[in-house]
This record gives structure tokens, C-alpha cells and sequence, in this order.
């Protein structure tokens, strides 16, 4: 019996978890792969606003991203603290709406087209007058889907 | 010899238990470090470019809701000053009318509202007041909703339901070229 038992026990009859290192890189690429980092580095400084009546933006591919705020500290030596427009990773100037949406706008199905949404990420500091000329080269290009880009407020009005 | 080749196949691999952990503690990491950026905002359909003012003279005054956010952020509704807090109750009020009140939309197909700010108006102030104009329409929409189809107003709900009242009750937000005050 005793001799039994013993031999039993050098035999450890464990399940291998040499693969389960494998598994969880696997997961780990998974959600480094899924999670989307901004693509976009800031470079102006956006706190949005918070607002109640908020529809999400469902396609990312359809939206485009227009940011209006102060430079960022960094770069205020070399453009100031006025509020300025950012289009993709640069610092852009009105006249140069135009092209950045069509650019977005060639990448895309021309079935999709119509459904374009430009979001404007205003930071809640800035003055109308900027936005105000951003809507205006929106409007003149023909692009009238906007989305101001807020974030949601604690109090939300509730449809119940 | 016999030593030595015990010493080897005690030596000769590196315990990978730990790797699992060390993975685990990554994955953690980056599922904490990682916020999904959640897009939402107010979605806005803008009027499409002409050279020319729309004239809203010819507009009846009762049917005109006008708002105005000056420099200071401050409000001026149907010519008088007002707080941020009541607009939403005035504009539903506004908008439906329900004691057919003289001075007040004649019906919600007719009512408009028009929305002008300075240049030097606070970008927080005017989606704060965009906000509760909106706010106004869903509440009534959602009302309108309930009371016909039983059920509350959504963006997904049937085409046709959501057709119907927004035919009933029209959002029309008219917004004029900005004064050029306070610009900085």
C-alpha cells in the first residue's frame, strides 16, 4: 500500500501551464491591437464642454476631427495664445478646410460620402468668433453635418 | 559524473510559472491605461452657404423665438434679459403654446428660433444655450411621442413614427451671422 502511494506521488500528474504565458500575450495583443490610440497628437489645448442632448458618433472612418483651442504651453512661444484650428496633426489656417475634407472625403465610397460628419472639438474657453469662421468654411465647402463634440453631463435629462 | 548530470537537469531551464503573471500584469495595464474615447456631441445640420442674409423681417414677431448671447455671456430673450435656467421651460412654451397665447408661436410648425451671438461670446456659453433649445424639442418630441404611439422619443425609433413628429413639430433654429463684439 505504502509503496503504492509513493509511486503515485513522484508521478505528479499536474496539467501544463507552459502554454498559458501564450495565452494571455494573445489576449495581450488582441486589446493592444482593439484599442484605437488617438491618432492625432494635440497640439492645441481642447476641453470640451458638457452638454445633455448628445448623439454618439457611431462610424469613426466617416468622421472628421477639427480641433479649435489655445496652443498647448510648448508651442505658444512660436504661435501664440490665440485660439487656433488644428487639422490632423498641424496647425491649419481657414483656407485649408477645404482640402483636409476632401482629403478625408477621396478615402471613401462615394455611397458613404454624403453621410460625412465633422466633428468640432472646441475647447469651452474659445470665443465664438473662430468657430464661427470654421462653420462658415464648412458651410462653403458643402459640408453641413456637424457634430459638436461634447462631453456628457452628470444631470442628464432622462426620457423616463 | 553522475553529479554533475543531476546538477544539469536541475539547472537547465528557467522556470517560466512567472511569465503568465508578468503577462497578466501588462494585459492589466493596458486595459486600465486604454479609455475607449467615447465621440458624442450635439449633432447640428448646418444651413447651406448663400450670400445673402435670410430676411426674417417678414417673419411674424409672435412666431420668432430670439436669443441673443452677448460678449459677456449674458442672454437676452425676446428682448428681455433672462437666465440659462428658464430657457428650456420658455422655449417649450414657446414652441407649443398650449393657452393659444397671443404673443406665442401660432402653431409649432410656425414657431423659429433664431439664435445670435457676438464674436466674443464664450464657446461654452452658446453650446450651453444650443443645449437647452434642444432639450426643449426632444422633451417635446418626447411628449408628443407618448401621447401618440405610447412610446418615448428616440433616435432609432420607427422612420415613419419619427417622420410624423417631426412633421408636427418642426426643429427650426435659425442662427445669424454674429456681431462682431468681444472678439479677442
Amino acid at each position: 500500500m505504502a509503496k503504492f502511494s509513493k509511486k503515485r506521488g513522484k508521478a505528479k500528474p499536474e496539467v501544463s501551464t507552459a502554454s498559458l504565458p501564450d495565452i494571455i500575450f494573445m489576449l495581450l495583443f488582441f486589446f493592444m491591437v482593439v484599442t484605437v490610440l488617438r491618432d492625432a497628437e494635440l497640439k492645441v489645448q481642447v476641453n470640451t464642454p458638457r452638454a445633455t442632448e448628445l448623439t454618439k458618433l457611431e462610424e469613426k472612418s466617416m468622421v472628421n476631427y477639427l480641433y479649435i483651442g489655445r496652443p498647448q504651453p510648448r508651442y505658444q512661444e512660436l504661435y501664440g495664445t490665440k485660439p487656433r484650428m488644428q487639422l490632423g496633426d498641424k496647425f491649419a489656417n481657414l483656407n485649408e478646410i477645404p482640402i483636409f475634407l476632401e482629403k478625408h472625403k477621396v478615402k471613401l465610397p462615394e455611397a458613404k460620402r454624403p453621410r460625412i460628419i465633422s466633428s468640432l472639438r472646441v475647447d469651452g474657453e474659445v470665443t465664438m468668433g473662430i468657430v464661427t469662421d470654421v462653420k462658415t468654411e464648412l458651410r462653403k465647402a458643402g459640408q453641413l453635418k456637424v457634430n459638436y463634440s461634447a462631453k456628457p453631463k452628470a444631470e442628464k435629462f432622462t426620457r423616463n | 559524473m553522475a553529479k554533475t548530470s543531476s546538477r544539469d537537469r536541475m539547472n537547465n531551464e528557467i522556470n517560466a510559472g512567472s511569465m503568465a503573471d508578468i503577462a497578466f500584469l501588462l494585459l492589466i495595464f493596458f486595459l486600465v491605461t486604454t479609455t475607449i474615447v467615447e465621440d458624442k456631441g450635439i449633432m447640428v445640420k448646418l444651413p447651406p452657404w448663400s450670400e445673402e442674409e435670410p430676411d426674417i423681417t417678414k417673419l411674424k414677431e409672435r412666431n420668432v423665438f430670439s436669443v441673443l448671447v452677448n460678449a459677456q455671456n449674458q442672454l437676452l430673450v425676446r428682448g428681455e434679459p433672462s437666465n440659462i435656467d428658464n430657457l428650456k421651460d420658455r422655449a417649450k412654451e414657446f414652441i407649443r403654446n398650449p393657452q393659444n397665447r397671443p404673443d406665442l408661436a401660432e402653431r409649432p410648425t410656425k414657431a423659429i428660433i433664431s439664435l445670435k451671438n457676438d464674436r466674443g461670446t464664450e464657446y461654452k456659453t452658446y453650446l450651453e444655450v444650443y443645449n437647452e433649445l434642444k432639450a426643449a424639442y426632444n422633451e417635446l418630441w418626447d411628449e408628443l411621442s407618448r401621447q401618440k404611439f405610447g412610446i418615448p422619443y428616440s433616435e432609432d425609433m420607427a422612420f415613419a413614427y419619427k417622420k410624423a413628429i417631426r412633421e408636427e413639430i418642426p426643429f427650426v433654429l435659425s442662427e445669424a451671422e454674429p456681431t462682431a463684439f468681444g472678439e479677442e
